[in-house]
């Protein structure tokens, strides 16, 4: 599907960079110290995660005997399925230093073509094929924009996220399809039978499956670190980086449209509006989950965690009688401190480890161009 | 990547040169454009040019206008702001909050306006240089933040022209020697702008922080304070459009000016400002403004869906920025060319 060229000679492409092999897990012997080190501190951040979640869940407790059942569970799970799932295909994205805003409209857009065929009596089974296809397509223009022209992702997704927004106004107008078939509606509303698990979850830790599987333990995943960390690097090593960057952003807006059917399918209503603010939160969890804005690292056990994060804050919030438009607001600061966070610890760590023979120089290492992004 | 010309080039004769500076420049050709698009429009909608529309016209032009100037200066440093439409409704929303009760007189509330909006700007501006989040973070996290600390203050409550000062609105339809009042103030705020960025050490800091950042610190720019300025005078800008939203409507919701942000940073990037820094004028970008503002405008006299105002919006910002690219295409070739001779 990228188009490499040598789908075989991949998994050795890159081998004998040890940096690379540490970062996928990789067996050279020479990498074992640095792996055993990224591993650190990889669980090091994982037990963060976890610590913030346990404090979360207590916190709800204390807000409502409600907050740790089953309903609540299976409720505020599916109410950030279709973000989770977004995230999952953005954090590729963001570790190869790019970024697709885009996403909430597709979301929009994918419920608005579902809605209009539907309304225009194309059964579903015909129709969810042809909203995956228009993920597709939109996805691949963003990509192909992206690395045809060398244009900077942020603004291109930009104007794609007016694009499909408008675009979904366009095709449903102001009117609001929800007559959609128990059938359809029971996949983004339902639980397994006798459970409490939503059948969308299922969905997600299948995807968040194959997001660990590719992320971290192929080829693929190799060359998405790889052109994160050094672009032109990466080239040079055989890394097809315009195709590889051009297929994320393809399966960003397959996995978009995607949100969008289980969306419409969860509050059976196909609107212009859909999908509004969601970026925001998906941007969140990846960043949250220890995702580097700037590339380059990251791991999607950590964007998994940092799932359960977000569904158990929100819970917790509507718990306190916190409407959505105000938790926005948390999800904002969440965003901000989790990319603070880490910068704030580094910097602990280094005065704590060697307070002394630091004293003299200024604390300011980095060029002051790293903050003009 | 500024265009130089090199200095054995042959020196073209000066019609030639004003008609090659003028195809050359952002500016002029959109200024075609605009007077071109806007007789298109006149010839199948002659109310188009009646007094009430053009000033309706450029009353909201000016809104964005004023806004755009602050996101040029961040654009020009390599950064962005998306947070300018939730300053400006938070900012609309707190004047008439402060007016509602009738103890505070117009001014004063004005003055708090443009404080708060310089307040949210120093706010992301201290989280990006002192925290070094990356603007497009920050400023994302703030959009969300400061739009719903407007629903807080709103508290489920909207305000509407009733409970404003008699006469609140007037100033949106008054003249001046024939010009509206919002598009002199935004023609002082473009002129005091590019004065500033023109003219001034301060100008050229943001122009040298934007292109090299590296190069800029050698030279002694100190690129985190100027970032931090110019994210400050975002924030007092979209402080001033704020306030005159709420002059130019008169009735307010929590949600006010939300989308706001995608018009201000087409109008810069339309207007030529280089989304890779360094690069672009605040007069372009209030040119940018006011051919999104005769596009909308155009929509409504031509009674077309307004549903394709957003499509057209993302059209014209990739456009816009696929020319950037093009000509900077152009240019490394022409530089390579002339390197080999």
């Amino acid at each position: 599907m990228t188009g490499d060229p040598r789908p075989k000679g991949g998994p050795d492409a890159l081998q004998p960079s040890a940096e690379t092999s540490a970062v996928a897990g990789g067996t050279s012997g020479g990498a074992l110290s640095r792996m055993v080190g990224s591993m650190s501190a990889l669980a090091r951040l994982e037990v963060f995660l976890v610590l913030i979640l346990v404090f979360l869940v207590w916190w709800g407790v204390q807000l409502s005997h409600f907050f740790l059942t089953g309903p609540n569970f299976g409720f505020s799970t599916q109410a950030v399925m279709e973000i989770s799932i977004m995230a999952l295909a953005m954090t590729p994205i963001i570790i190869t230093g790019e970024i697709d805003l885009s996403v909430e409209s597709m979301v929009g857009l994918s419920s608005c073509v579902l809605g209009w065929l539907w309304a225009s009596g194309v059964p579903l089974e015909a129709a969810i094929p042809i909203v995956l296809l228009v993920g597709l397509a939109g996805g691949l223009f963003n990509g192909l924009i992206v690395t045809r022209w060398g244009l900077p992702s942020l603004v291109v997704t930009l104007a794609t996220y007016a694009l499909f927004r408008g675009l979904g106004h366009v095709v449903l107008g102001s009117t609001v399809v929800s007559n959609f078939p128990a059938g359809f509606t029971n996949f983004g509303y339902g639980y397994v039978p006798g459970t409490f698990v939503p059948w969308t979850l299922i969905v997600f830790l299948l995807l968040a499956a194959v997001a660990v599987a590719v992320i971290h333990r192929t080829w693929i995943g190799r060359q998405i670190f790889a052109v994160g960390k050094n672009k032109d690097a990466a080239r040079y090593s055989g890394v097809q980086v315009a195709a590889l960057k051009t297929a994320l952003f393809a399966v960003s807006g397959l996995v978009a449209a995607f949100a969008g059917i289980i969306l419409t399918s969860r509050t059976s209503t196909a609107s212009p509006d859909n999908g509004l603010n969601m970026t925001l939160a998906v941007v969140t969890i990846v960043v949250l989950g220890g995702v580097d804005i700037n590339g380059g690292k990251g791991t999607v056990p950590g964007v998994i965690l940092a799932v359960f994060i977000l569904g158990t804050l929100k819970s917790a919030l509507t718990q306190a009688g916190i409407s959505t438009d105000y938790q926005n607001v948390a999800i904002g600061l969440l965003l901000i401190v989790s990319v603070i966070a880490p910068l704030l610890a580094r910097q602990a760590r280094q005065l704590a480890g060697r307070v002394r023979p630091e004293r003299g120089r200024p604390a300011r290492h980095s060029a002051p161009g790293e903050v003009v992004h | 990547m500024a265009l130089s010309v090199p200095a054995n080039a042959p020196a073209p004769n000066r019609a030639g040169l004003l008609l090659g500076r003028l195809t050359r420049s952002r500016e002029a050709t959109l200024a075609g454009v605009v007077i071109v698009l806007g007789f298109l429009v006149w010839l199948e909608a002659p109310n188009f040019l009646s007094s009430t529309n053009l000033i309706s016209v450029t009353s909201l032009t000016a809104i964005i206008a004023i806004a755009a100037v602050g996101e040029a200066l961040v654009i020009i440093t390599k950064n962005i702001d998306l947070s300018v439409e939730s300053t400006m409704g938070l900012v609309a929303f707190v004047v008439a909050e402060a007016l509602k009760g009738g103890n505070m007189p117009v001014p004063a509330a004005w003055a708090l306006g443009i404080g708060l909006g310089l307040g949210l700007g120093m706010a992301n501006g201290v989280v990006i240089t002192v925290f070094r989040v990356p603007s497009i973070v920050a400023t994302l996290g703030t959009l969300s933040i400061y739009r719903g600390l407007t629903y807080w203050v709103a508290n489920g409550q909207e305000i509407t022209i009733s409970n404003l000062p008699a006469g609140y609105t007037d100033p949106a339809s008054q003249t001046f020697f024939g010009l509206p009042f919002f598009v002199i103030l935004a023609v002082a705020v473009v002129i005091v702008a590019g004065i500033a960025l023109r003219y001034t050490v301060f100008g050229r800091q943001v122009y040298a922080v934007g292109s090299n950042a590296e190069a800029a610190a050698t030279i002694g720019v100190r690129a985190r304070s100027t970032v931090f300025v110019v994210f400050a005078l975002s924030g007092m800008l979209a402080g001033v459009a704020g306030v005159l939203w709420g002059i130019e409507f008169g009735q307010l919701y929590a949600s006010s000016a939300s989308g706001e942000s995608l018009a201000v940073i087409a109008a810069v990037v339309v207007g030529g400002v280089s989304i890779a820094g360094g690069s672009g004028t605040v007069v372009g970008a209030a040119i940018g403004a006011l051919f999104l503002g005769l596009i909308n405008n155009a929509l409504v006299v031509l009674n077309l869906p307004q549903a394709w105002l957003q499509v057209v919006y993302g059209a014209v910002i990739l456009l816009a920025v696929a020319t950037d690219a093009l000509v900077q295409l152009r240019a490394q070739r022409a530089k390579a060319r002339s390197r080999l001779r």
